[in-house]
């Protein structure tokens, strides 16, 4: 019998909810870490009772923890985050050059290959790997440092690599996205990196059309056309089908073409869901309806989803590592919002049921599909 | 043997009780305080000070006897109070978040 783990991170603590393959009954465990915050929480496909976390505050820094029991138990592990080399400088919100400060963890993206091996992107943004289960770190400093890195400007969010993303075909190649620096690519590793940005077009820009500067929220790929990715920017929803050579707009016909999550159907490459939010400055749905749309014509042809979602009076955030799928048939789709509530879909977005209602904002979703 | 008071997060995080103790060899200062901690309780490393800098963090303070000694230099000895074990050093998270 097939189950799912739910891995939410929230502004209080990380919960844990599990289910049977029917997806209708729930367990919650949790708070975990109660009063952290929890910017993300991951599985390693190779061993899923690897957990690892990301546990930070204003008052204590960041720590990482991982779990070797699928989260019954938790080690404090390594929390040494230090740049390689000189620091250098980006560009600060007022155009200034500003050092390179280390804030937090944002993403933690566990190797596709080896529950020892895993990813980190931080803010202020950069890349660090560790081998040896998260004890210790280092910096993949080619991407920092190829270039374009005093160009980088933060966010509103902060300066964040947020999106960590391996092809599976292609061991050597990694995708990664920050705010608002854009989105970047190796091909060897980490070594050596490079924007793919060209496509790109946004309009808050000195130059719309610059390499770098661009606030990409989220991409995703689906494993079987690793050169595909979606992207939902700042505005603007996007797709490569040359690995981010060349981007093209495929907002088509969403009510607003901002947002921050986009994921692909488990099973369907070209089956890819957002949540339209309504603009930057106003950071809910449109007219108070939380929908999901889906296109299953990988974008510019877009649905509504409707079932069980509130169609009036929601004024929550849907933030960009709040969105999974999982793998079973029919594909389950979760995302989390800033109101606390973690939606689930047992059949691909057709319709849909809280898991819980009323955590702290919800800052992450990952899902676990087990056998 | 040293007394050091830890924040409430903290004394989860190391599963310890409100105070705990800790041998220092030599001078006792701040640094060689939270040195000792960190060395006893890795879990506690980088949450006291910034790895990079070696500063306090911003919304922690250092108090012993009913004074403030957040600013004291990091290699000033702490009072006689705290060395010979008599008094606490406490870390105290601030309020703060409104």
């Amino acid at each position: 019998m097939s189950k799912v783990r739910v891995l939410a991170g929230t502004r209080k603590g990380a919960f844990i909810l599990e289910s049977d393959g029917k997806r209708a009954r729930w367990n919650v465990s949790g708070p975990h870490f109660a009063g952290w915050e929890i910017y993300h929480v991951k599985g390693s496909p190779v061993d899923p009772n690897r957990l690892y976390l990301s546990q930070s505050s204003g008052w204590f820094g960041q720590l990482i923890q991982r779990s070797n029991d699928a989260g019954k138990t938790w080690e404090t592990v390594g929390n040494k985050f230090v740049y390689e080399g000189p620091t250098g400088t980006h560009q600060w919100y007022d155009g200034t050059p500003h050092p390179w400060e280390f804030k937090r963890v944002w993403h933690l993206e566990p190797s596709l290959t080896d529950p020892d091996a895993v990813y980190a992107g931080v803010e202020d943004a950069a890349i660090f790997h560790s081998a040896d289960g998260a004890k210790t770190w280092q910096e993949l400093p080619g991407l920092r440092g190829h270039g374009t890195g005093p160009r980088w400007q933060p966010g509103a969010g902060g300066m964040c690599l947020h999106t960590i993303v391996q092809d599976a075909s292609n061991p050597g190649r990694i995708y990664v996205a920050i705010s608002a620096a854009g989105a970047f690519r190796t091909d060897d590793g980490g070594k050596n990196w490079k924007p793919i940005n060209k496509g790109l077009f946004s309009e808050i820009m000195p130059e719309p059309r610059a390499e770098v500067g661009h606030c990409v929220h989220r991409i995703a790929l689906h494993p079987s056309r690793p050169g595909t990715l979606f992207m939902q920017k700042h505005w603007d929803v996007m797709r490569t089908d040359n690995a981010g050579e060349l981007w093209q707009e495929v907002s088509g016909n969403l009510p607003t073409d901002f947002g921050f999550v986009i994921d692909v159907h488990a099973h369907e490459p070209e089956t890819i869901y957002v949540v339209p939010i309504k603009s930057d400055s106003e950071h809910f749905p449109p007219d108070g309806k939380l929908r999901v749309y889906r296109s299953r014509t990988g974008g510019n042809e877009w649905e509504p989803l409707t079932t069980g979602l509130p169609q009036s009076d929601c004024y929550v955030n849907v933030l960009r590592d709040a969105m999974a799928v999982d793998s079973l048939d029919k594909c389950g789709l979760y995302f989390g919002t800033t109101g606390g509530q973690v939606y689930a879909s047992a059949d691909a977005g057709d319709s849909w049921a809280p898991i819980v209602r009323d955590l702290p904002a919800v800052l992450s979703v990952e899902v676990q599909t087990l056998s | 043997m040293i007394r050091v008071v830890l924040p409430q997060h903290l004394r989860t995080l190391a599963r310890v009780g409100s105070e705990v103790k800790i041998e220092i060899a030599g001078q006792v200062t701040q640094r060689s305080v939270i040195d000792a901690l960190e060395a006893r309780y890795p879990m506690l490393g980088g949450t006291i000070r910034d790895y990079t800098t070696q500063e306090r963090r911003p919304f922690l303070r250092f108090f012993a006897c009913a004074e403030d000694l957040s600013h004291e230099l990091p290699d000033a000895p702490l009072p006689d109070a705290v060395a010979s074990g008599s008094e606490p050093f406490i870390i105290l998270g601030a309020i703060a978040g409104g």
